[in-house]
């Protein structure tokens, strides 16, 4: 498969912040790519260098297998952006301001851009001003959605939906793949990314710090045992992987490393077993690791956008 | 932080009566607003003051003594078109001249910075969606308001009592009659803006509605002036700004003008209350109408004309009006009696050349220039607001050059200065009744001094964005230069420092091209590093 977007050793500071550290980032062609990490660890700068908006101080960057800094003008026409916080000229209409966004890309499928309109249950009559966050955030997700491209860049784009027009966006994505687009998502919804996406990469402070399918990710991370056993349980606390391991009388409830949970029920079944609950790590305790990790190592560096 | 973190604990300190809930948080606000105002409130006072201040000494200068003082007041007042510009001259004394020639001008300085700072901590507050967070807390209905027509009276009662003060050497009732007139103009443009600014949903609009009210109160004390010596027309007295000159400082000061002063402001503050004490907050009493559901706009260019073309009609219309209401002086220009060497000296130097109409000409032909230099300034301006609101973010996202972004808002930003003064030529011949060609070609002449502060403006924003503001103080200078320069005898050296000291002083002089050709090369320049810097950086965000 080709590359929609690759990032390799990506540094940009701001004055004396630096939002990005060496941050590297593979999106496949075709594929809805989860873009994770706490808020102020770089991906929007990461989102607005590979739109041409920020120039990168060091590193390698490719859209579409062109630069986007110089090519900027002509990789637009194939990539459709939905800001996380959109900003509207007061004075002009939704549906003015889906058709121009529309325009100013490839142009706008017209069947498409009205089955939007109303799935989202947007008035596109209304002026700027007076939309809420949420149909602001619309506004700009039709025009995304109902554009002719290649590439849609989503930044946190459902900030400010309720769950009904989140479930349509869902829908909306899921039909962007189907249709062999690449989506690249920011987002903290966990649940969403869990749906959505094929592959994701979990940055901070501005580096990447896992990137690959979910089940894989998965395979670093940990799994919460509970268990009711016959006799008493012996030796668990000295097994590799083992982690914060209770035991109240002949219940136990650990967390073992996944790949060592081999280890783990075999000592338990020695025991016996009366019942036994395993739970695969979500997608929020592997992220959850991380952000725990940035507050324990004194998280200095906060950076905006 | 101090301001918001002062702003609970004062809120919680209040009373339960209706009145002092209506009001609460004031007091924080009003810190809130002047720690947000403190660079630009000391400035706008230093100017407003330092006009004023500066006057006596310069007119001591070119009027030394009392006969020559007498003849300049006589040969002033039998002038209509002068009296249009500066009003009646009242007394001879240098504390009377001084408030003849600068005293209208620092009014409407004054109006002009209480209506930026009214707005400013109303409107633009709503608009933000800041006022909300405030309006969450324990602050009252009424407190914004209130802190914003407080935060424009501590600006005219500085700049009221810093003349009163610096004008006391010329006599301290007419010093104190100067102050409280120029800080009771302010005020009440304060309250002109706080009822403007219940009317519109945009802070913008609140602005250029409230500077249409000082402009229409502008062209009608000159127009009662020019047809009267006495200041007594009804068209003087029926704009604020007569009636600060009906106050007569320096020439048996007339206290009960203050009266009718204080009963305006009290009538607008009341309007302002009602409207603001009967509406949601961020909504307005001009409803806004539905949209079109399909837009036509498909490119940057049709963008930066559908959000500027409103400006630039509100700009032409009014060029047309001024321009015709100032050829129509002009004729006037010719009524001056004998020949007063010093009066013909500081019109010749205002406005060059030979004859009093072209004189006259001249000078009005320069001010409209000068005053074109705010119009391109503010045009070049959208695009820096286009970028820090984000709004340019999702356009350069989309498949265009930033050049082309650009291009767009300069070419409404350097064509509408065609436009304005090419329309405003067109005004002062119809009022003046002929010369068609040489008004016109007098107008267009400007058009290379304003074309450099438009180029510095684009310098500023493509090169150097985080000082893009500055252009306005250099815009001030160059119209205060202008403005006040001739009258001040200001060295040659001061004067170059504006571009529109350069230029041939049309009609009636010859016609130089060196200055106008590099004038001109230089925007062209200024332009192009601007560009060359707009393509370079980042695109803030």
């Amino acid at each position: 498969m080709t590359k929609a977007i690759t990032v390799s050793g990506l540094h940009k500071s701001f004055g004396r912040t630096h939002a990005l550290a060496g941050l590297d980032l593979d999106v496949e062609a075709g594929e809805v790519h989860g873009f994770l990490g706490p808020n102020g660890s770089g991906k929007s700068t990461t989102i607005r260098v590979l739109l041409g908006l920020l120039r990168a101080d060091s590193g390698a960057a490719q859209l579409l297998g062109r630069d986007p800094w110089h090519d900027a003008v002509a990789l637009h026409r194939r990539v459709a952006y939905v800001p996380g916080d959109v900003t509207l000229w007061r004075n002009l209409s939704g549906g003015e301001v889906i058709d121009l966004y529309g325009k100013l890309r490839g142009g706008l499928d017209r069947a498409r851009r009205d089955d939007l309109v109303e799935r989202f249950e947007l008035d596109p009559t209304k002026k700027g001003r007076t939309y809420s966050k949420g149909n602001r955030q619309k506004v700009a997700l039709v025009a995304a959605f109902a554009s002719d491209v290649d590439l849609l860049i989503l930044d946190e784009p459902t900030s400010g939906l309720d769950p009904l027009m989140e479930e349509v966006f869902q829908r909306c994505v899921t039909e962007e793949r189907e249709r062999g687009r690449t989506v690249l998502l920011s987002s903290h919804l966990l649940s969403e990314v869990e749906t959505l996406c094929d592959r994701v990469s979990i940055i901070r402070k501005g580096v990447t710090v896992e990137s690959g399918s979910l089940a894989e990710l998965r395979h670093l991370t940990r799994t919460s045992v509970t268990a009711e056993l016959a006799g008493p349980p012996n030796g668990l606390a000295h097994l590799p992987g083992v982690h914060d391991l209770a035991v109240e009388d002949r219940r136990v409830r650990l967390q073992v490393d996944t790949d060592k949970l081999d280890g783990v029920l075999r000592s338990l079944t020695e025991a016996g077993i009366r019942s036994l609950t395993s739970t695969p790590p979500t997608l929020e305790e592997l992220f959850l690791r991380h952000y725990q990790d940035a507050a324990e190592n004194g998280d200095e560096t906060v950076v905006a956008r | 932080m101090t301001a918001h973190a002062s702003l609970a604990t004062t809120a919680f300190g209040t009373s339960e009566s209706a009145t002092a809930r209506q009001l609460a948080g004031t007091a924080a606000l009003l810190r809130l607003a002047l720690r947000r105002d403190r660079v630009m409130m000391p400035v706008w006072i230093l100017l407003v003051a330092g006009l004023v201040l500066t006057m006596p000494g310069s007119l001591e200068s070119v009027y030394g003594t009392a006969a020559e003082r007498a003849d300049a007041m006589e040969s002033m007042n039998s002038n209509s078109s002068m009296r249009a510009m500066y009003g009646p001259v009242f007394g001879d004394s240098i504390g009377a001249l001084s408030a003849w020639r600068i005293g209208g001008y620092a009014g409407v300085l004054a109006a002009v910075m209480s209506l930026v700072i009214v707005v400013r901590h109303t409107r633009e507050e709503e608009e933000s969606g800041r006022q909300e967070m405030l309006s969450a807390s324990m602050v009252g209905r009424r407190a914004p308001l209130t802190a914003a027509l407080l935060a424009a009276f501590v600006a005219n009662a500085g700049a009221g009592l810093l003349i009163t003060a610096g004008m006391a050497g010329q006599g301290a009732s007419g010093a104190l009659a100067l102050g409280l007139g120029i800080a009771g103009t302010g005020m009440l443009f304060a309250t002109t803006a706080a009822i403007a600014a219940q009317l519109t949903e945009s802070a913008r609009l609140a602005k250029g509605l409230t500077a249409a009210v000082l402009g229409a109160a502008f062209v009608l004390r000159a127009a009662g002036d020019a047809g009267s010596a006495e200041g007594s027309s009804a068209a003087t007295w029926l704009s604020p700004l007569g009636w600060q000159e009906n106050l007569r400082a320096f020439a048996g000061e007339r206290w009960w003008v203050l009266a009718l002063v204080a009963a305006a402001l009290v009538a607008q503050g009341v309007v302002a209350y009602g409207l603001a004490g009967r509406r949601d907050v961020g909504m307005s009493f001009l409803p806004t109408r539905p949209g079109p559901a399909r837009g036509r706009i498909g490119t940057a260019g049709a963008l930066a004309w559908r959000l500027q073309r409103g400006a630039v009609f509100g700009w032409t219309a009014g060029f047309l009006l001024a321009g015709m209401v100032f050829g129509q002086m002009a004729s006037g220009a010719a009524d001056i009696v004998g020949d007063n060497e010093s009066t013909r000296d500081i019109i010749e130097r205002m406005g060059g050349g030979s004859g009093l109409t072209n004189a006259f000409l001249a000078t009005m032909t320069g001010l409209f220039g000068m005053v074109a230099g705010l119009y391109v300034a503010s045009s070049v301006l959208r695009l820096h607001g286009e970028e820090t609101s984000q709004r340019a973010e999702p356009v350069l996202a989309g498949a265009v050059g930033r050049l082309r972004w650009a291009a767009g808002h300069l070419v409404i930003a350097f064509g509408g200065t065609v436009l304005l003064m090419a329309v405003c030529g067109a005004g002062m011949a119809i009022g003046h009744g002929g010369e068609a060609g040489a008004l016109l070609g007098a107008c267009l002449a400007r058009l290379p001094a304003i074309w450099v502060l438009g180029g510095l403006a684009v310098l500023l924003v493509g090169a150097y964005p985080r000082g893009a503001v500055a252009v306005w103080a250099v815009v001030g200078v160059c119209l205060a230069i202008g403005w006040i320069g001739p009258a001040l005898d200001l060295p040659q050296a001061v004067m170059n420092l504006s571009p529109f000291s350069h230029l041939p002083k049309l009609p009636g002089a010859e016609v130089s091209w060196p200055p106008l050709i590099t004038l001109t090369l230089v925007a062209v320049v200024l332009v192009a590093g601007g560009l060359a810097g707009l393509r370079r950086r980042d695109v803030i965000g």
